[in-house]
């Protein structure tokens, strides 16, 4: 037990004082996490808005107050006509511009049919289009207000669209995907890499020839891992509860669970991989192959797995990463218990006992 | 007491290297033996086997009793072992490396310190150093401590002088002696022929067999050849110029002098007025002393 944990001791030594490694594997997780949530983010907020309304009447009123009023977009005022529009679009003053037909009560009541125009800067692309579908949403809105007091059927030329809170949704999609991914890098590539190095440095030939037994060696390397990933999965949870204000609406219990044993399994796979190879980028290479690409094409953090063909829906069956997210999602998002995660709780611990058993066969009492 | 039957080791497909070919020799308690050879001749797979890191085609290993191969985990128990390359982690402190490996072995640096004290002192002053930020001979030393720590009743050395300067070899060679006082077997192999003299026994490997196991001056007192040196000046186009000498055996360069085995008709003079003809003048020929190095060459 004493060498057991002079072993560990040292591996902490290793991290500690390697500096760059340290930085990575401690900012990583906030950093994608502040990527996800912030920068990559679907948030589109204090979109400047501008009216022009050739002939104003109720409709077009009503519609411009609702613009007004609505938190996401910055109303600027009225234009009077479509130059100085242009002039103030191109000048970047203006995100969005909301042109309504001439007599558009009228058009609306006797034909039945209005269009309004909304013309947005597109310079980014993403804003632009969003800004678009969230006007288009408050003008379905007032017509549909309007109907439904009565009035005789008209319809607004413009897209329906379903409307949620972007940010909000593009976190609940990734906070998961980032701990399944983190957690995966910093176990199995930290972990088969430490392993390896000490074949590679030479320091193995004196281990192999001390009388400390290899399964304990090799279990007592992954303890500093197992540690950090730890750490790790509190930031997360704490960036994302505090910061992109993703709640947990399961069991808090339950998501620990389920990440200690996705934490096991991917240490299992870092000692696996760690048996198969004798060279650090040889490790690193298969590591990232074998278990990070998968993470982000396969695991649905990405991609959503339904969606995927059914070949590699399949094959998604086996990336690890892929039981863990959905759970995640599960117990996170959704707010399921136990109930709905056994399966993905049971398919991990198989892994885990399948990629032990693996390495326990595949570790070496010798130098060859 | 080290049994060694009959080892064979080779390596490569389909066996096509032989590192060792069939090994035997015995060491007692007390002793320094001293595997000396170049590079490529087998020494460090020897060693290996005796250390149970790999294990032999055939033959066996007995280390005071445990087989190397079967009984690994007693070995492992009983051997200090120090690989070839430094082995240690440079980036812990002289010290951690050595509580590390004590508590490797169960034990701690205070129970056998008087076992390290002469090694151990010269680099204590430096205990919170990096082991990577270490001089060759001072790593040496740590590396010889941490081989230490736990009171190993055989000690296997492979080539633990190479890369390290003259005044540290020297040092290296003195603790070797005061450990062996102490009844430890010491197993140690070099490049260098000029520290054969300080083994109890030495074997002469080349190509994966002793060639001859004897104490250095038995290796000597066998040599059979009439051994000259020649020192002079321009030395690489001097060594071509013995070779084209009728009566020179063999010729090669041996420190700042050259070496040559002769017929027994040889007259110094002869060769002289020869490298004289030659351009060669203020050349001086002399009856040299053999040494394990002219053996090895001989054989």
């Amino acid at each position: 037990m004493k060498q057991f944990i002079a072993f560990a001791n040292k591996e902490f030594y290793h991290i500690i004082r390697d500096n760059r490694t340290l930085l990575v594997i401690l900012g990583m997780p906030v950093v994608q996490i502040l990527l996800f949530g912030f920068a990559i983010n679907m948030e589109v907020e204090d979109i400047r808005v501008a009216v022009y309304d050739p002939t104003p009447d109720a409709f077009t009123t009503g519609i411009a107050e609702r613009i007004r009023q609505n938190p996401y977009f910055t109303y600027l005022g009225n234009v009077h006509s479509m130059n100085e529009m242009e002039e103030s679009m191109r000048k970047g003053e203006l995100e969005l511009a909301v042109v309504f037909q001439q007599n558009f009560q009228e058009n609306a009541v006797h034909p039945g049919d209005a269009a309004v125009q909304l013309l947005s800067n597109s310079s980014d692309p993403n804003r632009g289009s969003i800004a678009v579908t969230y006007a288009t949403a408050i003008i379905t809105g007032y017509q549909q207000e309007q109907l439904g007091i009565g009035r005789i059927p008209f319809q607004i030329r413009t897209e329906n669209r379903m409307i949620y809170n972007p940010l909000m949704k593009s976190s609940y999609m990734f906070v998961p995907g980032i701990m399944g991914l983190v957690l995966m890098i910093i176990c199995t590539i930290m972990t088969s890499v430490s392993i390896v190095r000490e074949k590679e440095r030479g320091t193995m030939e004196v281990l192999l020839a001390s009388p400390l037994k290899q399964g304990p060696m090799v279990f007592a390397k992954t303890i500093p891992y197992m540690f950090i990933s730890i750490i790790n999965l509190i930031i997360i949870l704490l960036l994302s509860y505090f910061v992109l204000e993703v709640p947990v609406n399961g069991s808090l219990l339950l998501l620990l669970l389920i990440s200690v044993i996705y934490i096991l399994l991917t240490l299992s796979y870092g000692l696996t991989v760690s048996t198969l190879v004798d060279k650090q980028i040889n490790a690193v290479i298969v590591s990232a192959i074998t278990a990070m690409l998968p993470v982000l094409m396969l695991s649905g953090m990405i991609f959503p797995v339904d969606s995927m063909p059914r070949v590699l829906q399949a094959l998604s069956t086996v990336v690890p990463a892929r039981w863990f997210i959905a759970a995640v999602r599960k117990v996170m998002i959704e707010g399921q218990g136990f109930i709905m995660v056994w399966k993905e709780v049971l398919v991990m611990t198989g892994m885990t006992f399948f990629l032990l058993g693996i390495t326990i066969m595949n570790t070496k009492k010798r130098l060859e | 007491m080290i049994e060694v039957n009959k080892l064979c080791k080779s390596y490569g497909k389909q066996g096509k290297i032989n590192a060792l070919n069939g090994i035997s020799f015995t060491v007692d308690e007390g002793e320094i033996f001293g595997v000396i050879g170049p590079v490529g001749a087998g020494k460090s797979s020897l060693f290996r086997i005796m250390a149970s890191l790999l294990l032999p085609d055939s033959g066996t290993a007995i280390m005071n009793g445990h087989d190397a191969a079967k009984d690994y985990r007693k070995v492992r128990q009983i051997i200090g072992y120090m690989p070839e390359r430094f082995s240690l982690y440079q980036d812990l402190s002289v010290e951690e490396n050595l509580t590390f490996f004590a508590t490797l072995f169960n034990t701690s640096i205070e129970e056998n310190y008087h076992l390290i004290k002469d090694i151990y002192q010269q680099i204590e002053p430096f205990k919170k150093r990096r082991a990577g930020a270490l001089s060759g001979g001072m790593k040496q030393k740590l590396a010889l401590s941490c081989a230490l720590i736990h009171k190993p009743e055989i000690l296997i050395l492979d080539e633990p002088t190479t890369g390290v300067d003259p005044v540290s070899r020297k040092e290296f060679w003195d603790m070797l002696g005061r450990l062996k006082e102490q009844g430890i077997i010491i197993l140690v192999s070099t490049a260098y022929m000029d520290e054969a003299s300080r083994c109890d026994r030495i074997a002469l490997m080349r190509e994966g067999e002793f060639i001859a196991t004897d104490t250095p001056r038995g290796i000597i007192e066998n040599y059979r050849e009439i051994l000259w040196s020649v020192e002079g000046t321009r030395m690489s186009a001097l060594l071509t110029a013995l070779r084209g000498y009728p009566e020179v055996k063999t010729s090669f360069a041996f420190g700042d002098k050259h070496h040559i085995t002769v017929d027994e008709s040889f007259q110094p003079d002869a060769l002289r007025h020869f490298l004289a003809d030659k351009g060669f003048h203020d050349v001086r020929v002399e009856l040299a002393e053999p040494t394990v190095e002219d053996c090895f060459m001989a054989m």
